[in-house]
């Protein structure tokens, strides 16, 4: 025997797609050697060490031959360690220690421990689906990931927790039992973060109303501690529930992110990155791509708290990606699409010192109050629909009785996003309206004139004109109204930011 | 009829100026180069032996042989015009001045320089560094004097000079003197303001397109200001501000001079404040102004809105009473979120209140009609 050579399937992820990996593993005489070729990263590569310790320690016998494990294709990088599970595999069916008759219908995935207990990986979720789509027969799996593997749908999952049970799958003494999805929350429940928390507020809760109602985007401005990363917080909670295709694509994401524990409590991802975060950190980037802040908040909420304190590439790099709801990262020799559908909910002070202009404590110099603000109305603060001034609440109201609560607003919500899918179709609402359907939205002759009276008087842009629309538009969807009247069209351009001479 | 025209001799007037801007600079620094007025009263002998006496020859005959064809050439590639002391459209009120400039080199309409008699026109000046009441106010009264007939001028300036003009060009025109080349937006980033102004008012300066800006050509434009005007009215100045200058030079000139009040306690207006305490006439709206300009009650500001229900008079009684946020509007009166935000937006389309880029709200000059 000069040389055996066996093979095993396996996937690797790439952002958050998973790619099929070929192991082919090659065991001939020579000087004792473990080789791992085709673009491996340093996990892949330290796989040897984990493989050899977990073969030995499970009693399997770890040739004292020339051994080269060959990753195909061998173009694409593989990344993390995954693929420890295929590896071992492939090089017991070379060295003749294990025979595996539905190897070539199998698809293996997880990292080993040294004891060969077999360890959880993320990307699992997007793995089954991908081996499904294959015509895969059936994934092994780390036991941990085992319901996240089940939502796949159509695929077998055999959960795995040490690699010497797979000399009992291989003989057939033990046929483990397909393992229950896990259950996807489709809302946060009653126990998270709930509106009632804010008191008073009115303004700001009316605000929050609209924004979720129409999948607008909301920019709070106000002195510190008045309640606006609190607010922000209460979103996700007056946001209707996901459909389950969202679902699955909010637990695909989390899943590939290594996070899906922490996605699956709340329902509608929140994510609230700090105002350091880099470009790369806030859309994704770094090379391999990876998803960044805008992904993780996809059919959820992306707060930037102290908006005016982030870097301006960082907000510009959000421009694009508000807008058609894809991050695009191009890298040479690959091209990735993330999708990055979420509501954009930003903080700020009114100046430096967070008092406003018009408090007579404020100590700031006018000219720094304008560099401030002027940054308000940059390209990206021109995407943002809704603007809530906010005070400090009174004493009376801070020790009054607590709001509405989320579940209340957020039957208001789902009634007025029923109007929009019927209107515009599944899964849509009116931040998303093409020029074309807001031409077709019907208005009261009043209202008309109104907005034809701001548009001369404020000067507004004709992007600003078309928002004001979608705006007055949700107005009257929660409203219950079929045509937008004159009172919808007042509220909508109170609420509507204002934009800088 | 032909457009404004200038004599060779004032034209060569103002190259001088902005070939001797660094020269004058030096002998003019003193507290805000405020001898500049002064230094432009001389002739241009007197002028060259004050600010540079070693190269006055040398000047003086370069300035001299600039061809009379490349004078006006520069003119018209910068899209301005001249219109010289020699001309009769050349404003009456600059003939009064001793230091009156000898030609105004103008872009946009010309048409308008026929309306700068002092009886017809306001200069509003006040700080860079205004307050938000401040700018509202500047913002008011050139809207509302504007509307009431008046021709608004100001600098251009940040703060209260471009609130000033911003309230005119909302009903009407305006003009701006500049202290550089009429075809310079100084300061820069107010160039959309200064296109408008080019198109639907007028721009002057007595230095020729492309001069740049010294610190002596600002007291030297407020002269201009001072000048033109039947009444400067100074809207928010610290002591020491170089609105009090325009103030100066307009009491000088014997022309009327208005301030309008401030808090007591802000330094801001300590020097609108000293103006009112040494005589000036006290501003608080238009109506204040027409009557010092024109007589009591001869001309009445149109600042009376349309009439208001009950329930708007209410939220704008709670504007009126420091409500400044939506929020706080709602919490004062009881109302929701929504009703608050939907009266607030009347008011606002109606012109009873104004919102900042942050969201406040403050009441404008417009009255209630009774």
């Amino acid at each position: 025997m000069v040389s055996v050579l066996a093979t095993a399937q396996t996937f690797t992820l790439d952002g958050i797609a998973a790619r099929p990996v070929r192991v082919e593993v090659d065991v001939h005489r020579g000087l004792p050697a473990f080789s791992v070729v085709g673009l491996p990263d340093a996990a892949v590569r330290e796989a040897r060490e984990r493989v050899r310790a977990a073969l030995v320690n499970c009693g399997f016998e770890f040739p004292l031959r020339r051994i080269v494990a060959n990753l195909a294709p061998a173009s694409l990088r593989k990344a993390g360690p995954g693929m420890d599970l295929a590896i071992a595999a492939a090089l017991l069916t070379a060295s003749g220690q294990l025979e595996l008759r539905e190897m070539p219908r199998l698809s293996l995935v997880g990292e080993l421990a040294l004891d060969g207990s077999v360890r959880p990986v993320p990307g699992v979720l997007a793995i089954a689906e991908a081996a499904r789509e294959r015509g895969i027969e059936a994934i092994v799996v780390p036991a941990e990931n085992g319901p996240e593997a089940a939502l796949a749908g159509e695929i077998g999952v055999i959960c795995l927790e040490s690699l010497a049970q797979l000399s009992a799958l291989a003989s057939g003494d033990w046929a483990p039992e397909r393992p229950e999805p896990m259950p996807l929350a489709l809302s946060a429940g009653d126990g998270g973060p709930d509106l009632a928390d804010l008191r008073g507020q009115r303004h700001l809760r009316y605000a929050l109303e609209v924004t979720a109602a129409g999948g607008h985007s909301l920019l709070m401005v106000g002195p510190p501690g008045a309640g606006k990363s609190l607010a922000a917080s209460r979103l996700p909670s007056i946001l209707p529930p996901l459909a389950s295709g969202e679902a699955l694509e909010v637990a695909r994401i989390a899943s590939a992110c290594g996070r899906l524990g922490e996605a699956q409590v709340g329902g509608r991802p929140f994510r609230a990155p700090h105002h350091t975060v880099s470009p790369a950190g806030l859309v994704g980037g770094g090379n391999p791509p990876s998803p960044g802040e805008a992904t993780l908040a996809h059919r959820g909420v992306l707060f930037l708290d102290e908006l005016c304190e982030f870097r301006r590439d960082t907000l510009e790099a959000l421009r694009a990606p508000l807008e058609t709801g894809w991050v695009s990262i191009a890298r040479a020799g690959s091209w990735r699409h993330l999708p990055c559908r979420f509501m954009l909910v930003a903080a700020s002070n009114p100046c430096p010192c967070g008092r406003g202009d018009a408090d007579p404590e404020c100590s700031c110099a006018p000219m720094a109050v304008r560099r401030y603000q002027a940054r308000l109305s940059g390209a990206l603060a021109d995407r943002i629909d809704v603007l809530a001034a906010i005070r400090q609440p009174g004493a009376e109201e801070i020790g009054g009785p607590s709001g509405e609560p989320s579940a209340a607003v957020r039957a208001r919500v789902g009634a007025a996003r029923a109007r929009q899918e019927h209107r515009l179709g599944p899964g849509r609402c009116n931040a998303e309206m093409s020029p074309a359907e807001v031409r077709e939205c019907a208005l009261e002759t009043d209202a008309a004139s109104l907005l034809a009276d701001a548009y001369s008087r404020r000067r507004l842009s004709g992007r600003a004109h078309d928002r004001v629309l979608r705006l007055a538009r949700t107005v009257a969807d929660l409203a219950g109204s079929e045509a937008i009247g004159r009172e919808q069209m007042a509220q909508a351009l109170q609420l509507r930011r204002r934009d800088q001479e | 009829m032909s457009g404004p025209s200038a004599c060779p001799d004032c034209l060569r007037r103002s190259r001088l100026l902005a070939h001797l801007a660094p020269y004058i600079e030096k002998v003019a620094t003193g507290a805000l180069g405020s001898r500049s007025p002064e230094l432009l009263r001389l002739s241009n002998e007197d002028l060259l032996a004050a600010v540079a006496p070693k190269i006055a020859g040398q000047v003086l005959s370069e300035i001299a042989a600039v061809p009379e064809r490349r004078l006006t050439a520069d003119l018209l590639a910068a899209q301005c015009w001249a219109c010289c002391r020699h001309d009769r459209r050349f404003p009456v009120g600059l003939r009064d001045a001793a230091d009156a400039p000898w030609a105004l080199i103008g872009r946009g309409d010309p048409a308008l320089l026929e309306r700068l008699e002092p009886e017809g026109t306001i200069t509003i000046v006040g700080a860079r560094r205004a307050s938000t009441y401040g700018r509202g106010v500047a913002r008011e009264l050139g809207r509302e004097l504007t509307a009431a007939g008046l021709l608004v001028t100001s600098g251009l300036a940040f703060g209260i000079d471009a609130c000033a003009h911003r309230g005119a060009l909302d009903v009407g025109t305006t003009v701006a003197v500049l202290g550089c080349g009429a075809d310079l937006a100084y300061p820069a980033s107010h160039r959309a303001l200064w296109r408008r102004i080019c198109e639907v008012g007028l721009v002057l300066s007595e230095l020729p397109p492309g001069t740049g800006a010294w610190r002596w050509t600002f007291p030297a434009r407020n002269r201009i200001m001072a000048a033109l005007a039947g009444m400067t009215v100074v809207v928010e100045a610290a002591q020491r501000s170089g609105s009090l200058i325009t103030a100066d030079l307009a009491a000088d000139l014997g022309r009327d001079l208005g301030a309008v009040p401030g808090p007591v306690n802000s330094r801001g207006s300590a020097g609108t404040n000293d103006l009112l305490a040494g005589g000036a006439c006290l501003v608080r709206d238009a109506q204040d102004v027409l009557d010092a300009m024109l007589g009591p009650g001869v001309r009445k500001a149109e600042r009376t809105g349309p009439g208001l229900e009950a329930e708007l008079l209410g939220v704008l009684s709670a504007v009126e009473q420091g409500g400044q946020t939506c929020d706080a509007v709602a919490a004062e009166l009881d109302l929701s979120g929504a009703e608050a935000a939907s009266a607030l937006a009347t008011l606002e389309a109606l012109g009873y209140v104004s919102c900042s880029l942050v969201g406040c709200y403050s009441r404008t000059l417009q009255a209630v009609p009774r």
